[in-house]
């Protein structure tokens, strides 16, 4: 067999094996379980659109709390049934226009990132002229802005009070494969022209301009791109927690999200894939650190927050002593499991060149 | 086939460059030489888009090209390297290359990622062609590596080779032979020779080494602060007593 055709093979068995593996999770874990492994594929989606800025195109952005509520409010709201929307919607009636609207889950889905996409680009355009921590800065407020707007546009988001009971409609088979579309597309674009283009302009804007690549162009459509899954990934997070309101979508989300791009390596995809798991995992593990702890000699009292002290420390300890992240730029291909000595390596095939 | 009118640069107060008129005909090989600081790079930038002259004009086959941004320049049909070698740090060898054929290839995002029939034609022919202009430089046998980890020497001979994946009609050198020894000085006069006439080239280029400018240049302008205070050939400018008094001093 060639190599290509070898290294297919091993790619359509861990697709079976994945495929396999989301029929177990469907049918055998508990509802507790179920919900934080579909956290992971939403996490998944997240990380990967945060880095496909971040680390592919060299955009230190901090915005996507606010890609992410646009999406989950836009989807939510198209998919609440009327009388939903007037059990919410006791403080103050809704917009009569919205009321009434209704929509199937995957055209909301595609309309909240759509929606999410559009902002992106309207608010691309004059900011993404700023760079580094200046753009870090804007595109900051940019998402503290949309929080508060969401927070008093008491007749279409229902305000602080946020929406209650969205139809569950992520299962895990929605999610897992929003997760899988999104990481083809992340390797496909970055193994294509235009994601050397992105690439290009990360490494060296000036040069890149040399080559004939309209710079500013480039960042807008990603920048565009990544709010489209953004505003995609939440609102999947709002129909697998079937509720949300404008305090879920504060810095803290972009954080965790951030940490989990840094930790897997800024400019790798499976980096990313696998630190969202890990993260998202761990977060739910090690929820049991904020509650009472007994040591056997002492005992403390509940410390809410001190999970987040550990998450803390972890990327204390990466930037420290692993900088570029677990995964550094590289990505995970047969040809490195064989290198490694994970597969025979007679069965991954040389590896071609890294491009 | 280029031609500068009265451009001046001024940078608040500094005249980086003042009424620099430049004419280049089609095939040659012009060279710009002058003392460190005497607004040579900015003639570059100034060209290329970089920097929009504060005065003058930039005529590209007779055509007003002042002030546009810098990849419209390069889709212009011109191409540039850098003094201080600016490689796409992340990406092969060969990525490199690639990079400068993405203007020819005229991919669409959705096109590119779905790897699309036409796409992929595309890619594969840019591919053929980037390993192409990697063989004449003698670095085939490196596409593969960091484009980084090449010494320094090929680095600049990468970085020559990425400008000719734009398939550009002039070239402009930022010192193509700054750091190389008088061996790789020479092999580079043949390579910028053989390069021009293999590809139909008009060269400008920047260049300290006397011997590389005295070698391949038709013409030569010399500036100092920013003025121009002499042009010609090799042999006039040799004898030229302002340049001798700008690179030498006179009592």
């Amino acid at each position: 067999m060639t190599p290509a055709r070898t290294r297919l093979t091993w790619s359509l068995a861990a697709a079976a094996a994945f495929v396999a593996l989301l029929v177990v999770a469907d049918g055998l874990f508990d509802a507790f379980t179920l919900r934080v492994f579909n956290l992971c594929a939403i996490y998944v989606v997240l990380a990967l659109s945060l880095n496909l800025v971040n680390g592919f195109t060299g955009l230190f952005s901090l915005g996507h709390a606010g890609f992410m509520a646009v999406g989950a409010y836009t989807c939510a709201l198209l998919t609440m049934t009327p009388e939903q929307k007037e059990m919410n919607f006791f403080l103050e009636p809704m917009a009569p226009w919205l009321a009434g609207l209704s929509l199937p889950f995957v055209p909301a889905l595609l309309a909240a990132g759509l929606v999410a996409a559009l902002l992106g680009f309207l608010v691309g355009a004059p900011v993404l002229r700023l760079k580094d921590d200046y753009l870090a800065i804007a595109t900051l407020g940019f998402a503290e802005i949309i929080r508060v707007v969401l927070t008093n546009t008491q007749s279409i988001t229902n305000g602080a009070l946020g929406l209650k009971g969205l139809p569950a409609f992520a299962g895990t088979w929605v999610v897992w494969s929003c997760a899988a579309l999104a990481a083809a597309f992340m390797v496909l674009l970055t193994r294509s022209s235009y994601g050397r283009a992105l690439k290009a302009v990360r490494d060296d804007e000036i040069a890149a301009a040399a080559m004939g690549i309209d710079v500013f162009r480039t960042k807008v459509v990603s920048f565009t791109v990544s709010s489209f899954m953004a505003g995609v990934g939440g609102a999947l997070l709002g129909h697998v927690l079937t509720t949300i309101d404008p305090k879920m979508f504060t810095f803290m989300l972009t954080f965790n999200i951030l940490l989990v791009v840094v930790l897997g390596g800024i400019g790798s995809i499976t980096g990313s894939v696998v630190s969202a798991l890990a993260v998202t995992i761990l977060m739910e593990v090690l929820r049991f650190l904020d509650g009472p702890l007994d040591f056997l000699v002492f005992q403390t009292e509940g410390r809410p927050g001190l999970r987040m002290v550990v998450f803390s420390i972890l990327l204390m300890a990466v930037v420290l002593f692993r900088q570029r992240g677990l995964m550094g730029n590289r990505e995970l291909s047969w040809g490195m499991l064989a290198k490694v000595g994970l597969l025979p390596r007679a069965a991954a095939g040389e590896e071609g060149p890294r491009c | 086939m280029l031609r500068t009118e009265h451009v001046t640069m001024r940078f608040g107060g500094l005249v980086a460059v003042s009424d620099l008129a430049i004419e280049i005909q089609k095939g040659e090989i012009v060279g710009l030489i002058g003392p460190n600081g005497a607004g040579k790079t900015t003639a570059f930038n100034v060209i290329t888009g970089m920097n929009r002259p504060t005065e003058g004009k930039v005529l590209l086959d007779g055509k007003d090209v002042t002030g546009l941004p810098r990849h419209a320049i390069t889709r212009r049909g011109v191409a540039r390297t850098f003094q201080n070698i600016r490689l796409f740090k992340e990406l092969t060898v060969l990525e490199n290359v690639l990079v400068g054929c993405h203007l020819s290839m005229d991919a669409g995002l959705f096109a590119a990622t779905l790897h699309l029939p036409g796409y992929r034609r595309k890619d594969r022919a840019a591919r053929a062609f980037a390993m192409d202009l990697l063989r004449l430089v003698g670095l085939d046998g490196e596409a593969g590596e960091l484009a980084t980890s090449l010494p320094y020497g090929q680095q600049r001979r990468l970085e020559i080779v990425r400008a000719l994946a734009t398939r550009p009609r002039l070239l402009l050198l930022d010192e193509p032979a700054a750091g190389m020894n008088p061996q790789e000085s020479v092999e580079l006069t043949h390579l910028i020779r053989r390069l021009r006439d293999q590809f139909d080239l008009t060269i400008l280029l920047i260049e300290h080494h006397m011997q590389v400018v005295m070698g391949i240049c038709q013409r030569m302008y010399v500036l100092e602060y920013g003025v121009t205070i002499a042009h010609g050939n090799p042999a006039a400018i040799q004898s030229d007593p302002k340049v001798i008094e700008a690179y030498l001093g006179v009592e």
